[in-house]
């Protein structure tokens, strides 16, 4: 295989692990203060149809990408007054979040279906391009750049940051912070709200950068694997980087598959791939000794209301 | 003056059961706004969805077609949401169930002495139930989630049926058209009220949901699972194992989901398609809740989804209403359940400011 | 004292509290509570579990807000709406149940209880400068998961010290501590007030307070009913008027002899691994119990002891030959076997765990007593006679509910306590273990409860007593032995074993000195 291959390989397994990245470094930052959002694929879904639409209204992407994000935090409002608010049950409003995005994106985006847009920006020159190794570097689309970015901005805001501490400890015993002084409710708020924008751009990376089209239940369950790989990556931004990525390739190679007309494998068999790949990464992860969900912080998925 | 939610000395009883009906109030107003702001007549959207299905006789039978399926997943998922074990895959077990049914049937094809339909139903409960056990054997032994293993199954199982109604199992006298050779007479469901299209499965799933009740309400295994997903320590305590609680909620469960499958497939369908996945798994979730995880409640619950389904069907043909916009209606359906529900064992309080 | 000779100079108290009022829903927990503490003094809050005591210091430390009444700090009326507003004003707490971060440092959990972000390196070389001043032993790079509760306590003082408080609140703070580790603290406390910081130092247990403390207010029921000067006043005294009636005294009956023979339960190299991330291993465990003895095992909250009591109710089972219940090897066993074979467990923490806090009473009976007293037949549950079984169970033990069908969330810890017990009781156990009996229960409740594990033992009952109240167990015990770091020390009986002498083995022998002198 020639290096041109190899880098036109690359530079797929990057793209289509992007949308999974950016949402997944979402719901990391969602789970780190303690809460499990399962709505992710709804928020997705609402992204992906709003960053749409604005853009094939205004022609803009870049402006398709900050209703994505602007919309996807709405969504994920709906989820935090529910369970933050009201204290209820944080899976079910997340599949409540799920079916309802899926739903809204399905209808508002009715009008939309079967229209395209020019969604290319670039912000090299494409003279970077030229050389191999310049595409290596150079050619991607801005929202690779932009979750590189995220993924350090998140580790760097998780680890080194007080207000990343103060997140954590949230997660960690929301009573002990609570006693402290912590607003822990607005504190999950923020990260939710984080959460939710990062759902949505992650959406919008689909009908933006990937196909670039809408049509209903776009984004095919990659929400769920976002999710499974912030499990995967054991709560840690770098290693979440490292999981979409393989998760890329994974897509990436059924795609080639498909393209070089492997007639033994069905392309539906194909097609099961990524679920199937999903189930047996988290297993693996899981089989470790001190397990994965040892790394989970301790208030995953509890409610919390401070007493009045 | 700010509001705060305190909690109650006692859960009410009356928000508990009138939580579900405010909540479907609170949908249709909601809902009429939304469609208003999308520029279709709101209120006759929402009187056709609501109540054209109740008030025309007509349509009776429908809903009872409908809520079947729904009801049968819903009892199975409710024993396993009580104790904690969240199987929102039934759609994928659903798909499995109606696979490995119609595959005995192909297989068969007519080759039995008998009738070979309670050999599907078996082994509909059978596939409903293998596809159900992975998630149990990974969350058992290595504690894997659940929730996103049954999930991404459903994917799965969506490609599968893709597969074999395109593949191996298509007709060959169907034009090439993506679906199974029709079902004979011996391969379905018999009508049980001449002249309609009720069939075999909707009373079987009303007898479904009594025993369910009496599992749930009665049974030491019944038991066993509330414990579990109220106090897992403390159910631990009392001798019951955690794992074979989940081992069961998603045997009966997936079994469950597998048999409406089958009855869906061997009923109104007739075949199988492509498009045999029309989201009865995901809806029976919100049927779960709405009838409270509740069996009898339940088939309360079963009857409204089938209502805003069947609805859904004539305001799409009659007024252009969107299908999608019946899953924002359920979604909707559950969030405001979700919120009322803080208020079976919470109530609000009006407190006034700090009076120094 | 010191603190008194303060008092007089300055004319306001440093924390004033006029008729402050606060209830929750089916309580008043304080009313009308008028209190005071003088600049440098250390006043004791005493008062039985559920006086009222933690409520109102969480509303001095702003966590809670008052419904009525008034605060006033150095003269001046105050409103202290969060913990950060105490702060501000010189309010320091350390929580009974320690508001920390597990899985974090000291270092980070100290600097998440600092308002102004401080550089670590600077806030590294304060925290060591106050653990050098007070002569406090801790590691600030330490994951908090791996301290003992003393040292997590320390956290909290180093915590509070690092504000410069002109009060500090202490909750409770040596029910988790060594006899050794209490002395060590009384004497950083000393220290403390007599740099002129007052001390609001909350407690029931008496003794402590009479050594420590200038003055009391006592609290019973959300009312203020006292104040006193402890040092004048006697133990018996301050008891009577924290319970509001005379206490009755355990009747301890001794087991008829022809029964003491007979080795009921015995245990033989139990080793397990934690049950939890933050747990602790239990190591080559080895004892044996024999009817009507009481085996009492002391120790430190979090020295095993959960991981023992797992073991021994078959919540964790282990190798078969490992736990045998009279002569019958049982290691491997379920709870529901080992129940079958006579032995009931009760562990300590009741909601949840000893109890479903939303089943009725009667359900929690079926949660037990299903087999043992039959309450299930081919698979359905005999509603009508657990319900009968519960109403013998709540008249029997004297348990205050509404009846059967009250939630078990609905009753007071020590109601819970004495119907759970009783329904351990109920299935006529040949061997019961239960952890920490009268932990957060009323002095009624405890002597109820108390009570009924002597009668249990004098009928020849072999019980496994675990508990961190060494009154407790000097008072029940026959035989004491003491659990630290999943070890378990065998004392001999209770009679001829020295306090001290438990103490140090509690603390470690081997870990860092229990006694510290002060430089």
């Amino acid at each position: 295989m020639s290096a041109d291959i190899l880098i036109a390989i690359f530079v797929t397994v990057i793209t289509a692990s992007t949308p999974v990245l950016i949402a997944g470094l979402g719901a990391l930052v969602v789970e780190k203060s303690g809460v499990l959002n399962l709505g992710v694929e709804g928020m997705m879904l609402i992204g992906a149809v709003t960053g749409f639409a604005m853009a094939a209204t205004t022609g803009s992407p870049t402006l398709g990408f900050i209703a994505a994000i602007v919309a996807g935090a709405a969504a994920s409002m709906v989820f935090a007054v529910l369970t933050l608010t009201l204290a209820a049950n944080q899976v079910a409003t997340g599949l409540a979040l799920t079916i309802f995005g899926t739903g809204l994106s399905a209808l508002a985006g009715k009008g939309f279906v079967g229209r395209t847009v020019d969604a290319s920006i670039r912000i090299f020159p494409d003279v970077l391009a030229l050389h191999p190794l310049g595409r290596l570097i150079f050619s991607h689309h801005p929202m690779v750049y932009l979750s590189l970015v995220l993924t350090v901005g998140v580790a760097w805001f998780l680890s080194r940051s007080r207000a990343g501490l103060i997140l954590r400890a949230v997660g960690e015993s929301a009573d002990a912070a609570h006693s402290i002084g912590y607003n822990v409710i607005a504190i999950r708020y923020l990260a939710v709200a984080f959460g939710g924008a990062m759902a949505g751009l992650g959406g919008a990376c689909f009908s933006l950068m990937l196909t670039p089209m809408w049509s209903e239940k776009l984004t095919a369950g990659r929400g769920w694997i976002a999710l499974a790989l912030v499990v995967f990556a054991s709560w840690r931004p770098g290693r979440l980087l490292a999981g979409a990525y393989l998760f890329g390739l994974v897509m990436t190679l059924e795609l080639h598959a498909k393209a070089a007309g492997f007639g033994l494998i069905a392309p539906e068999v194909l097609a099961m791939m990524p679920y199937l790949a999903t189930i047996l990464v988290l297993t693996i992860i899981s089989m470790r000794p001190g397990s994965a969900y040892s790394a989970a912080p301790a208030c995953l998925g509890k409610p919390f209301r401070p007493p009045v | 003056m700010k509001i705060a939610i305190v909690p109650r000395l006692k859960p009410s009883r009356l928000i508990f059961w009138f939580g579900p009906v405010l909540a479907v109030l609170a949908t249709m107003i909601v809902g009429t706004l939304v469609f208003a702001a999308l520029g279709i007549n709101g209120l006759k959207a929402v009187e056709t969805i609501f109540l054209e299905p109740v008030l025309n006789p007509q349509r009776w039978q429908d809903l009872g077609v409908k809520a079947a399926p729904m009801l049968i997943i819903a009892c199975g998922l409710a024993y396993g949401f009580r104790a904690n074990v969240w199987n929102i895959g039934a759609e994928g077990q659903y798909i499995a169930g109606a696979i490995a049914g119609t595959g005995v049937a192909l297989l068969a094809d007519g080759s039995l002495p008998g009738s070979p339909l309670p050999l599907m139903c078996f082994a509909g409960v059978l596939g409903g139930m293998a596809w159900a056990a992975l998630p149990a054997l990974l969350r058992t032994r290595f504690r894997v989630n659940e929730i996103l293993v049954t999930l991404m199954l459903t994917y799965v199982a969506i490609q599968l049926l893709f597969y074999l109604t395109r593949g191996p199992w298509r007709d060959p006298n169907g034009f090439n058209f993506p679906q199974t050779r029709l079902f004979e007479a011996a391969e379905s469901l018999p009508i049980v009220v001449p002249g309609t299209v009720i069939h075999l499965g909707v009373p079987l799933a009303l007898v479904i949901a009594l025993v369910m009740w009496i599992v749930m309400q009665r049974t030491t295994v019944g038991f066993a699972g509330r414990t579990v997903g109220l106090a897992p320590h403390a159910a631990l305590y009392g001798g019951f194992r955690n794992d074979r609680v989940v081992w069961f909620s998603l045997m009966l469960s997936g079994g469950l989901a597998g048999l409406a499958g089958i009855f869906e497939a061997a009923g109104p369908f007739g075949q199988l398609t492509p498009q045999f996945g029309v989201g009865y798994g995901f809806a029976a979730i919100i049927v779960a809740f709405l009838g409270r995880l509740n069996p009898l409640g339940i088939v309360l619950g079963a009857l409204v989804l089938a209502i805003s389904i069947v609805g859904g069907e004539i305001a799409q043909t009659r007024l252009g209403v969107p299908n999608a916009a019946i899953g924002v209606f359920q979604a909707m359906m559950l969030f405001f359940l979700l919120a009322v529900d803080v208020f079976v064992s919470n109530r609000l309080v009006f407190e006034r400011d700090e009076n120094a | 004292m010191a603190g008194q000779k303060q008092k007089k100079k300055d004319a306001a108290p440093r924390i004033a509290l006029k008729g402050i009022c606060r209830s929750f829903p089916g309580i008043v927990a304080n009313d009308d509570v008028t209190m005071s503490v003088a600049p440098g003094e250390i006043h004791a809050l005493v008062g039985e579990n559920g006086a009222g005591k933690s409520t109102l210091v969480k509303m001095l430390y702003g966590v809670l807000k008052p419904d009525a009444g008034q605060i006033y700090w150095d003269g001046e009326p105050v409103t202290i709406d969060s913990p950060k507003t105490a702060r501000y004003l010189g309010i320091g707490m350390v929580f009974q149940h320690f508001s920390l971060f597990e899985a974090m440092t000291v270092l980070e959990n100290i600097a998440l209880g600092l308002d102004e972000p401080v550089p670590r390196r600077r806030l590294e070389s304060r925290i060591r400068d106050i653990l050098h001043t007070y002569n406090l032993p801790l590691d600030p790079r330490r994951a908090v998961h791996t301290l003992s509760a003393g040292e997590r306590q320390r956290i909290e003082i180093v915590r509070a010290l690092l504000l410069r408080p002109k009060l500090l609140i202490m909750d409770e703070p040596t029910s988790v501590l060594t006899p050794q580790e209490i002395e060590h603290l009384f004497k950083t406390l000393r220290r403390i007030s007599e740099e002129g910081c007052s001390i609001l130092y909350i407690s029931h247990k008496l003794e402590e307070v009479k050594r420590l403390c200038d003055s009391a207010t006592i609290l019973r029921a959300g009312r203020k009913v006292a104040k006193c000067n402890p040092g004048k006043t006697s133990a018996r005294k301050l008891a009577e008027m924290m319970i509001g009636s005379e206490l009755k005294d355990v009747a301890r009956q001794a087991t008829a002899p022809s029964r003491k023979r007979e080795v009921r339960l015995s245990v033989e190299g139990l080793s397990l691994a934690p049950s939890s991330l933050f747990g602790t291993p239990l190591a080559e465990i080895a004892f044996s119990v024999q009817a009507g003895e009481i085996f009492g095992i002391a120790g430190i909250a979090g020295n095993g002891q959960n991981e023992l009591f797992a073991a021994l109710s078959g919540e964790r089972p282990c190798a078969p030959g490992v736990i045998r219940i009279g002569g019958i090897s049982a290691g491997d066993k379920s709870p529901s076997s080992r129940r079958a074979l006579g032995l009931c467990a009760l562990p300590e923490e009741r909601n949840g765990h000893a109890a479903v806090p939303s089943f009725t009473l009667w359900e929690n009976l079926v949660l037990t007593g299903r087999r043992t007293l039959a309450l299930t037949s081919a698979g359905l549950i005999r509603r009508r006679r657990a319900r009968r079984f519960s109403g013998e169970v709540i008249s029997r033990f004297d348990v205050r509910t509404t009846g059967v069908d009250a939630e078990a969330s609905s009753l007071s810890g020590g109601n819970l306590q004495k119907f759970v017990l009783g329904r351990e009781i109920a299935q006529n156990p040949r061997i019961l273990v239960v952890a920490q009996p009268t932990w957060g229960v009323d002095a009624g409740a405890a002597v109820t409860v108390r009570q009924a594990i002597a009668d249990l033992a004098a009928a020849g009952t072999a019980i496994v007593l675990i508990s961190q109240d060494l009154d407790e167990l000097l008072l029940l015990a026959d035989t004491v032995a003491v659990i630290n770091q999943g070890r378990l020390t065998e004392m001999g009986p209770a009679a001829t074993v020295s306090v001290e002498r438990i103490g140090m083995l509690m603390g470690g022998i081997h870990g860092e000195p229990a006694v510290v002198t002060p430089a």
